[in-house]
Formats: structure tokens, sequence, C-alpha cells
């Protein structure tokens, strides 16, 4: 069984840069990383196809400046191969255009499964899964925090507010997993190695097709109007025990209605 | 947070890693690579080992039942760290290890330290016994043993130290009858036995150093066994367990976690023991380890003293007391006063210095078995014995102190258990006393390194240091008077290394009552060449950091390096008042 699991490689959490006042995005010029939240999903397709028998985990992904490393962390941690798309002109791509250009990249695979993470911990857009979807005419389940495969029947628990759903569908498909789904493992120091001499398939939006002016900012349909820093916390409310406490602890949160 | 950027910045800057790469042997490691392996690494200590390290020291490992319970979370712990291969970096690649320098690997070694230090133990001891088995083992035992030890199943323990025989290595009385087999058994107490017994792994593999009955005495009749904690089968699979007991473990001042066992061999027939090499030869074959063995325990000093210097600086600009000089308006940051400002330069200078000195020492061994050359092994060879005493005497001194400065920038809060900083010190205490003490070392350092190739070794060095001074004279690079200093120590260091020369043939004792001072003046003197290295560097890359490193050169220079002048006397002072005070007058 092949699975293709896109990844996004993003500036480092602990250390994010800043925003571009002109763009209003975030500058990507530093060194990137492996979105975290992509780590779950490169476990789950190594877990599945190690439970399959056999097959390959193909990352891809789309990067500024031919950025390999973020991709290397998950080539060590077991991944095959990766196809990266990286071209000036996908600066300021929205996630519809986003979505268009994975598509096209997953199009030169041969993958019975596509899986995502929910969102991606820089953009937090969260509509990339569900596009990529669509636009590959393939069935779409979000949210997965189980999946299992049987034949080509992919059955997976679905996270909801009140619980899970129990959905199956046909492979191929697009699934997202959430962060709880697996533990992602740590690369050792010989998938390390090995990660070095594994294929990279950099490719320019010519490669796979699309015009640039439907990407980037010339092909985005949503406009950033303008960034604000978010409110400062307020500072919590300091109680003297003065024998009485736990009485004020108890109405706090009956208004809060927790209690 | 591991210190990557000055670990990255020393490998290039101090030791010439590009030049360590292209050695033979190494063509499947590159610049790339280092990076990646230190980033995961790095990762692995913030996210795995470090956390255990407050676990670990709180409850430390018990013995129950005739087994050693390590902490909660060890287990796992150690599962990832040996699954990931980062406890075999350093191990040749055709006995499955990651071919590692010696240099990179043990940028892992100083991070796992200052994660955990009682963590790293244990894999420092299995790769003790990894080199063992492959310098002098034979290829049975290598076959039975070695794969499972480099691969972390099985792990490895040194039996040297008995109640009579410490430092004294030649005074021990473990026992060895051979038997018809072949094979021989074992009998004897032995003690502080780091990680003598536990329950990571499915085996323990002991290196026994024991006598047998018609050896000679002293170092010279000394053997060196393989005991395992179980017995292996033929084919490979564990059998009976051995005649091998965990009697206790030791109530320590510091790492806890790391159980220090004594072992008793042969309590019923005797413990199986397999020879390793020829009888008699077991004290060389230890020899072959322990430059190895001591640069280990000078980067476990390195790392925490890091670790140390981390907590106080984040302290330091956290804590807010009194106005500082030339504020608007108090409390001031405590970095903001001129006192605990010298303490934090002071602590980082000092860490710096002990990092270069690690990564020369480690260079060296690299060169000793990869260069190219015989005369090039030599030299190397000839470096790494010089830097190997001055490395670990002078790295777990200076990180006793630098650990107590740390304890000292947090007041009394520093005291106090809870604070965590008091932990470092307690844990790095040992690093003066194991894998011979640093008395031992200043001995090895006068004694046996002062003389070697008459005097060329140290001469060499020597100029070596020179010659970069001469290159900082050269450079548009502000450092005070590093460059001065530098010139006055060296040629403080030429003459009293003459002295020590001249004097040892003739009064021995003299010489050896300057060893320590000696010790810590090439200590000082090793540092300075670092900064000078780290100077010569510096000039590009992130502006902040070039700033930082110049600064640390320059305080080096002023406030530190100059220690050299106050220790010349010393170490020239003779024995004689040593033992002035009558033995009756000692105890009134």
């Amino acid at each position: 069984m092949n699975v293709v699991v896109c990844v996004k490689q993003i500036p480092d959490p602990a250390d994010p840069g800043e925003l571009d006042p002109e763009s209003k995005t975030l500058k990507r010029d530093v060194k990137l990383i492996l979105d975290e939240s992509d780590s779950y999903g490169v476990e789950m397709a190594l877990q599945l196809v190690d439970s399959a028998g056999g097959g390959d985990v193909t990352l891809v992904s789309m990067a500024p400046n031919n950025e390999v490393s973020g991709l290397r962390t998950a080539l060590a941690m077991g991944a095959a191969g990766a196809v990266l798309v990286s071209d000036e002109a996908l600066a300021g791509s929205d996630s519809l255009s986003t979505a268009k250009v994975l598509a096209k990249a997953i199009g030169r695979t041969e993958a019975d499964l596509i899986i995502t993470a929910t969102e991606s911990s820089d953009g937090y857009t969260g509509t990339v899964p569900a596009q990529i979807a669509e636009l590959l005419g393939l069935p779409s389940v979000t949210f997965a925090k189980e999946i299992n495969i049987s034949g080509s029947t992919v059955a997976v628990k679905r996270q909801t507010e009140t619980g899970y759903l129990e959905v199956e569908c046909p492979m191929p498909c697009v699934v997202s997993v959430t962060a709880g789904v697996v533990e992602p493992r740590y690369p050792s120091f010989k998938g390390i190695m090995a990660a070095k001499s594994k294929p990279v398939d950099e490719v320019t939006c010519a490669d796979l097709g699309i015009e640039t002016d439907a990407v980037g900012w010339s092909g985005a349909r949503q406009e950033i109007i303008g960034i604000d820093r978010a409110e400062e916390r307020e500072a919590g409310e300091i109680i003297e025990d003065e024998g009485e406490a736990h009485e004020r602890i108890i109405s706090f949160l009956e208004e809060l209605k927790v209690l | 947070m591991a210190p990557l950027d000055d670990i990255r910045f020393s490998l290039d800057a101090v030791a010439e890693l590009s030049a360590i790469l292209e050695l033979d042997g190494f063509d499947h490691v590159d610049s790339d690579l280092v990076d990646a392996m230190l980033g995961e690494a790095a990762r692995i200590c913030t996210e795995v080992i470090g956390p255990l390290n407050a676990v670990g020291d709180k409850s430390g490992s018990v013995l129950v039942d005739g087994q050693v319970r390590t902490p909660e979370g060890w287990s796992q712990a150690y599962e990832i760290f040996s699954a990931g291969g980062w406890g075999s970096l350093p191990i040749d690649m055709s006995f499955g290890g990651g071919g590692l320098p010696w240099l990179v690997a043990n940028c892992v070694t100083e991070m796992v330290s200052g994660a955990n230090m009682a963590f790293v133990a244990c894999s420092i001891l299995s790769q003790g016994s990894v080199d063992m088995l492959i310098a002098h083992g034979s290829e049975t035992l290598q076959q039975t043993y070695l794969p499972k030890l480099v691969d972390g199943t099985w792990t490895g323990t040194m039996n040297l130290t008995e109640p009579d025989a410490g430092s004294d290595v030649g005074a021990l009385r473990c026992r060895a009858e051979r038997a018809a087999d072949g094979t021989y058994r074992i009998f004897g107490t032995k003690i502080f036995i780091t990680y003598g017994d536990h329950d990571l792994a499915d085996n323990i593999v002991h290196l026994v150093l024991a006598r047998t009955s018609d050896a000679p005495v002293g170092t010279k009749g000394i053997s060196c066994f393989i005991v395992p904690k179980v017995l292996v089968n033929d084919d490979g699979t564990l059998g009976e367990e051995n005649d091998v007991t965990c009697l206790s473990l030791e109530h320590k001042m510091g790492i806890h976690a790391s159980p220090t066992a004594v072992m008793s061999f042969g309590d019923e027939d005797g413990a199986v023991g397999y020879l390793i090499g020829e009888e008699n030869h077991g004290m060389r074959y230890m020899f072959t380890m322990m430059n190895v063995a001591r640069l280990q325990v000078g980067l476990q000093a390195v790392g925490v003293a890091e670790r140390a210097y981390r907590q106080a600086a984040q302290y330091a600009f956290d804590r807010r007391q009194g106005r500082a000089v030339g504020a608007a308006a108090g409390p001031s940051l405590i970095a903001e006063h001129a006192d605990v400002a010298r303490m934090l330069i002071d602590m980082r200078a000092h860490i710096e210095a002990m990092r270069g000195i690690a990564m020369l020492n480690a260079a060296a061994i690299d060169r000793e078995s990869h260069a190219s050359e015989p005369d090039e092994r030599e030299a190397a060879a000839g470096r790494a014995a010089l830097l190997t005493p001055i490395n670990k005497g002078w790295c777990t001194d200076r990180s006793v102190a630098v650990t107590s400065t740390a304890i000292q920038v947090h007041g009394g809060l520093g005291f106090i258990e809870e604070t965590g900083v008091a932990q470092h010190y307690r844990d790095t205490r040992i690093t003066p006393i194991y894998e011979g003490t640093n008395g031992i070392q200043a001995i090895d350092l006068v004694t046996r390194k002062l003389p070697m190739g008459s005097g060329r070794v140290i001469g060499e060095f020597f100029d070596e240091i020179e010659q970069h001074v001469a290159l900082l004279f050269g450079a548009d690079i502000e450092v005070g008077p590093l460059g001065d200093n530098m010139t006055s120590a060296l040629s403080s260091a030429r003459m009293v290394t003459r002295w020590l020369t001249d004097t040892f043939g003739t009064d021995p004792n003299e010489v050896l009552a300057g060893a320590t001072p000696f010790l810590d003046l090439m200590g000082l003197l090793s540092g300075g060449y670092v900064h000078v290295r780290r100077a010569l560097a510096a000039p590009s890359g992130d502006a902040e950091l070039v700033a930082a490193r110049l600064a640390t050169a320059r305080f080096y220079g002023e406030q530190i390096l100059p220690r050299v002048f106050s220790l010349v006397p010393m170490v020239m002072a003779g024995s004689e008042t040593l033992f002035a005070i009558d033995e009756a007058a000692w105890s009134r």
C-alpha cells in the first residue's frame, strides 16, 4: 500500500521570526522545520504501510527556496521519498492555491491513501485537506483519531466535540489526522543518515502544468486585510485566604458553569 | 535547551571539524549530517532525557529483592535512546555503530550529560566494553557480545575497584580459577560498579579485573574477563543466571539514579568468566581505553556545567533586586549588578574553554586512529595522551566551580533543593574523583606525559599555541590583553615545564608536590588557546554571538588567564612544607 502524506515546513515555533508588514504573512526565509502536526500523519502512514506488509510512504510538500530540512526529518522517520514543489510564483498562495499545487503533486504519485494534518501550525486555515480531496475527486474524511485499513476500505474513528463517529470509505481517499492519532517516533541516527540519500523530486509550477497567475499573490482569492497583536490576557484575581477561599473558588467555578 | 550554537561553532573554530571529516573512514559523514544529527539528539535530550533528571535525583535507583529498579520513566527513555542508535555513535560501522568521529559523537555525550548525567553513565560504560572487545576480544567473544552491546539490548560495566584497591589497582585480590573447559571461575567483591545492576536491559556484561593464582604481583598480574549476568547459550539465547550478585547500592552525594553497586562474584561455585586476550595483560588492555573513558568524564563535566550556567543565567535575567548603578529606578535585574554579571561571564568563559579542550582532545584521538600517515598518527597519539589528564582534571575541577557559582547566582534559593540548581553541583562533584582522581591525573601529567618524546610532545603543543597567538596579533580582533597574557603564560609554562623535567630525576617528590598546580596551569593555558582560536574564527556570523564570543575571550584573557602567574611559584614550591607538620600534630 502506498501512502502520501502532505507535510508543511514551517518556521520553528520556538523561534518564530516575524510577520512581514508588507505582505502581512509570516517571513519564511529562515530555516524551516517539519510542522509537528504533520509528524502524526507521517507516523500513522508508516504504521499503516508496515501493517499492510509493504509499500511506501511518500511526502508531498510546497515550500520556498527548495527547502528540504523539514522533509529530511520525515524521511529520517522512515518515509521513502518526497515531491517538493518550490517556485517563486507560489509566494502569497492562499489555501485553495496550495491545495491545487498539492493535488497536482499528488498526481505524480500512485497513492492508495492521502494523509494530512487537520491544519498547519502557522496558518491554521484547516481547509486544505478537503480542498485537495475535492480537486482530486476523492472522498474526504477529517479529524481521524484512529485509522484501520481492510482491503480497499478505510475505517476511521472521527473525533467530534461530543465523542467520535465511526465512518468507512473506499480508497483512495484523503484523511486528515488529529494530533492524538499516534505517538510520532524520534528519528534514529541511522534514519537520519539514510535520509540524506533518499530521493526528493523537486518540481516547479511548470513541471506540474500550473499557470503561475493562477497561484501566488495573483491567484489568491483571499486577502489579508490587517494583522493585529492578540490582546494581552488580563491579570487574574488574587484572593487572600482568610479561611473562605474555597468558597470563592466554588462560586467562581459556578459562575463559569463548570460546576 | 542544548547549547547547539556554541557546540557547532566550537567544532569548526576550535577542532577543525572539516579536517577530521576528511580523515579515512568518515566518507559517510558531512556537515549537513552533523547538523541534522545534533538537532535530533538535542530534541531527545530536551523532550525525553532531560525531564527525568530531577525525577531520578529524588527517587534514585533502588535495590529490591536483589534486583535494581531504575526510576520511573528510565526504561522508556533508555529504549528511545538505544533504539535511535545514540549510544553507539562512535562505534565502527562494521560492528553496527554509527561510525562517527569521537569529536562528533562526543557532542551528543555532552548534551545527554547536561540533560541527565546519571542517565549517560550507562551508555558510556557500554561503549567502553565495546571498545575493549573490539580491541582485544576473541572472534567468539565479539560475535557473542558485540551486536547486543552495540544495539543496547545488553549493557556493559567496568569492575576494577575493590575495598583495598582504589587508585592502586595493582592491589586487587579478585581471584580467577582456570576451569577444565577453558573458561574461568571468578571469586571476589567489587565496589563502586556503575550500573552494576539495573532493569534497563536483558543482560549485563561485566568486564572484571582479577588475578590467577600464579600471577605476578601488582599490575603485571591482572587479567581481564567477561562475566555476564546471565550466561549466553551457544545459539545466542540467554541461559542460566551466572553466579553474580548485586549486594547493595551506595547512598551517594549525587547522580542518585545511576546505580553504584557492590558486586559479588562467585558466592557459590564461582562466576563463569571468559578471558579477554591473554592472562596478565588486563591492565594494558584497560589503558587502551583510558583516554576515551577519561575524555568522557571531562564531557560529563562540561555538560553539567552548561546546564547549571543556563539555569543561573535565566534566573539572573528574571530576578529583580536593588537598583543597579545607572538604572533610573529599581528594582533592577540582578544580571545588571556588576558582581552577578561577573559570575555569569566567568561561567560562560570557562565552559567555552572546557568544551574546546574536550574537542581538541577528541580530535587528537580521531587523528590517532584515522590519519593516513604513521607520523601523523604518532603525533596525534602524543597529543591525545597529553590532553587527556588536562581535560579530565581541569574540566572536572572547573565544573565543580561553575556549578557552585550557579548556586551563588541564585542566592539563598540556590541552597534550596527545590530550585534544582544544587543537583548539578552534587552530580558533578564525582567527576574530579572517578576514572582516576584528579590527583592521579596530575601525577600522570608530570611523570608520564611531560617526558613523552623527551619533551617533544608538550613542546609541539606549546609551539602550536604560539603560532595561533601570533595570528591573533596579526588580526584586527579586539580581545584586550588575551594575546599579551597568552604570550607571558606560555613563557611561564615553558619555564615550569623545564623545571619539572630537570627536577624529576633528582627529587621526584618536588615534582609530585607541584603536580596539581601544574595541571591547573596547563588547563588555564589550554583554555586560553581555545579562546584564541575562537577569537580568530569569531568575526563572521550572527552579530550578537560574535560580540559575545569576543567578550568571553577578552574576559578570559583579563580575569582568568592571569591566574597562571600565581601558580608558577606554587608549582615550584617543593614538598618540604607539605610534610612539615608532625604526624602527632595533625589531630591537634
